[in-house]
């Protein structure tokens, strides 16, 4: 940089400098005299990265008509979409939009206490989560210290009770923390809501010594959990598992296997639901095994369209012995525990599901607004206009009902389950059809992988299949409506 | 220094300020800045300033973080998240609504609540985001007669004193100043912690005090400084290659750039 004596330049370093390690969070630099200052420590740059937004800078020319999405064309690059995997867009936005009410502004209608929870987690979201969550995507990577630095601020066991390390919110608190945790990234955020619901099940349903010994490892997230329902020939059949738990004097020996297993083969405390007694739901228990224990290997890593920050395996059971003071309440409660367990489950899945269609239509704002055609912004044509606008109903209507949901599963009211049912297909289906029109949306450049709408699409896909079938809710919700 | 805790009166002072603005647009009329709908937080060197005070007190140098703000009702919420990161409590000096007060009204409403609380140490951002004056923490110690240590990037207590690295044109100055002193903080001074879940439900346990700025007797606005206009950048033009430095130099010569 030229050395130009003067005011006018040393002002220009320092508010570049400012812009620079306030802004894309990647670039550090003070050009000029001087012995370099502290380096910041990654990741984030020096100090506390801000959402600069980049946007009043006019995007470059347009490209020529014609010129497709070839490798020399020119993509419709705001600062912003340029440094996504530095400082994703999604997160900018997030952070720079907080700033101004909207109409699908998440903080409506919370208290003081859950409007910071909100802060904190849309922080932590932007600053540890965001600018990973492609290449978590990409290399498969299970983001192990990001998740025990959420745990440090309470996240690893947010509903499950104080006394042995948790941090004793409500449903609707979790809510709103997943919700706003999951536009950083879906998939870790997913994962981080199962471990949670497994935390919780020791905490609800185990003794004292139980919930002393795996509690507060797992809160601090020390160690990782799965949870161990379906079956390679039992998915929506639940109640029909067949591994078997046979008692044998202080223990029980497993064998069977458990299918599709979110963090199996990584997690370290497994809560499988097995059956001790005779078939139906009457006859699982729920058992707490560990890594290590005999008899308890796991399969292949599989390769999924998303969720790739996670990773999947089948569990598999041979003469695997489980004292039985593992056994989370009594024998034949396993099912009932299971299910409890998903009721919380579907909420934070359905939350899920909400942060990143809330991502995803910030980011379909962002580029109707900027994208030129036809000489002008595709935010003039009213179909789009039109279409934003329901993308945007849809989303405060989901919101709503997974909220809704929450609140009844707190007050522990009778119709909670069904709620909770109706919530996670509504708002797992909405916000499904929420990112995939911001996908399309954004044309061709939605379709590939250097943006990120692409990565919310893939990976709440398998929200409207997992913690029930949204058919199975279909099921739920319709015993309820003929049976009664 | 020794081991002992002294009993210093640490304060983290906060004017509060709007969040980062999501997209800047200049007022109607050009005499500002839209604010209308944007969300108000925490200033971002206010949060370093805040979480150096805390860090002084979780290692035993001082007794006890208060964090003060000038500002309408809203402000209270700003002071529950400082609360939220490690404050022991806080102190609102109240004025109405529409009140804009200026960096003299605020550093004249905190020399009034130091003169109250008698800390040690008051520590503040080095500028507010929104109008980047970096006025606030010079007047304050002038207003106070105690020594000011601006820009700081590192903090150290020794006994009745406080040795500051400050970030200058020239590189890196360290000065030791007798306290009580005050200081304001740079952005390399730390890297602010997130709140916890924990410490966010167990700031509302925390007092809140709110004084009326009338009762410090301090104005709290309108600002003597008045904004004549607001500009946005102009559109970023396209550039120019040249064949050589020769005709680089004369273009910037042409343009008055050299």
């Amino acid at each position: 940089m030229l050395a130009v004596p003067g005011g006018d330049q040393q002002q220009q370093e320092e508010e570049e400098e400012e812009e620079a390690a306030l802004g894309s969070g990647a670039r550090y630099a003070k050009a000029g005299a001087g012995p370099a200052p502290l380096a910041p420590s990654q990741p984030g740059g020096g100090g506390r990265c801000r959402g600069q937004d980049y946007s009043s800078q006019a995007a470059p020319p347009e490209p020529e008509p014609g010129a497709g999405i070839g490798p020399g064309a020119e993509r419709p690059r705001t600062a912003m979409a340029m440094a996504w995997r530095a400082a994703p867009r999604a997160a900018r936005l997030l952070l720079g939009r907080r700033g101004i009410a909207s109409c699908i502004d998440p903080s409506t209608g919370l208290t003081e206490d859950q409007k910071e929870f909100q802060k904190v987690a849309l922080d932590f979201a932007a600053k540890e989560m965001a600018p990973y969550m492609a290449e978590w995507d990409e290399k498969e990577i299970f983001p192990v210290e990001t998740m025990r630095k959420a745990a440090q601020l309470g996240f690893g066991g947010i509903y499950v009770k104080p006394d042995v390390g948790g941090s004793g919110l409500s449903r609707l608190d979790t809510s709103i923390i997943f919700e706003a945790l999951s536009t950083g990234c879906t998939s870790t955020t997913a994962y981080m809501s199962i471990h949670n619901m497994c935390v919780w099940m020791i905490d609800t349903f185990g003794n004292e010594e139980q919930r002393r010994r795996f509690c507060p490892s797992l809160c601090s997230m020390e160690k990782f959990a799965s949870y161990c329902l379906t079956e390679p020939g039992s998915g929506s059949d639940a109640a029909s598992l067949l591994t078997s738990a046979q008692r044998k004097g202080d223990n029980y020996v497993l064998n069977g296997s458990k299918a599709f297993i979110s963090g199996g083969g990584d997690t370290d405390v497994y809560v499988v639901m097995c059956r001790t007694g005779g078939p139906g739901p009457k006859g699982i228990s729920c058992l707490v095994l560990e890594k290590g224990m005999p008899g308890l290997s796991f399969g292949k890593k599989e390769k999924k369209v998303g969720w790739n920050s996670q990773p999947t395996r089948a569990v598999i059971f041979e003469d695997c012995v489980v004292p039985v003071g593992n056994r989370l309440g009594a024998e034949g409660q396993g099912f009932s525990i299971a299910m409890q367990g998903l009721n919380g489950g579907r909420i934070n899945i359905a939350s899920c599901s909400l942060g990143a269609a809330h991502a995803s239509v910030l980011l379909a704002q962002e580029h109707l607004s900027v994208r030129k055609q036809f000489g002008e912004p595709l935010a003039n044509n009213q179909y789009l206009q039109f279409r934003l606008a329901e993308m945007a109903t849809r989303l405060v209507a989901a919101r709503l009902m997974v909220r809704n949901a929450a609140q009844a599963l707190q007050d522990g009211r009778e119709d909670a389950p069904v709620l909770c049912s109706m919530a996670k297909l509504f708002a797992t289906d909405e916000c499904f059809g929420i990112c995939n029109q911001a996908l399309q949306m954004h044309g061709g450049y939605g379709y590939l992988k250097d943006y990120a709408v692409q990565q919310f699409v893939r990976d709440i896909r398998v929200h409207q299949i997992l913690e029930g079938t949204n058919e199975v809710m279909r099921m739920i919700v319709a015993r309820n409506l003929l049976q009664g | 220094m020794a081991g002992k805790p002294w009993g210093a009166h640490l304060r983290q002072v906060r004017p509060p300020e709007p969040a980062v603005p999501p997209q800047v647009r200049v007022a109607p009329g050009g005499a500002g800045v839209q604010t209308q709908g944007v969300k108000h937080g925490l200033n971002p060197f206010c949060e370093i300033a805040l979480e150096e005070a805390v860090r002084l007190r979780e290692g035993g140098k001082a007794s006890e973080v208060i964090a003060v703000s000038l500002g309408t009702k809203a402000s209270q919420e700003t002071l529950r998240t400082a609360l939220a990161v490690g404050a022991d409590r806080a102190v609102l000096a109240e004025v109405t609504e529409g009140a804009a007060p200026g960096p003299l009204e605020v550093a004249s409403a905190l020399a009034a609540l130091a003169r109250r609380l008698q800390p040690q140490l008051v520590l503040l951002g080095k500028q507010a985001i929104d109008d980047d004056c970096n006025q606030t923490a010079q007047l304050l110690a002038a207003m106070l007669d105690w020594p000011q240590g601006t820009f700081i990037s590192r903090l150290e207590l020794e006994s009745g004193a406080v040795r500051v690295q400050r970030e200058v044109d020239g590189g890196l100055e360290t000065l030791r100043l007798r306290l009580p002193a005050v200081l304001s903080a740079d952005l390399r001074l730390n890297e602010p912690r997130y709140a916890t879940l924990p410490n966010i439900m167990k700031a509302k346990k925390k007092p809140l005090e709110v004084i009326p700025a009338s009762d410090l007797g301090v104005s709290g606005g309108p600002s003597r400084l008045k904004v004549l206009q607001v500009q946005e950048p102009p559109a970023r033009a396209g550039g120019e290659k040249v064949e050589n430095v020769e005709t680089l130099v004369e273009k910037l010569r042409q343009s008055g750039r050299i």
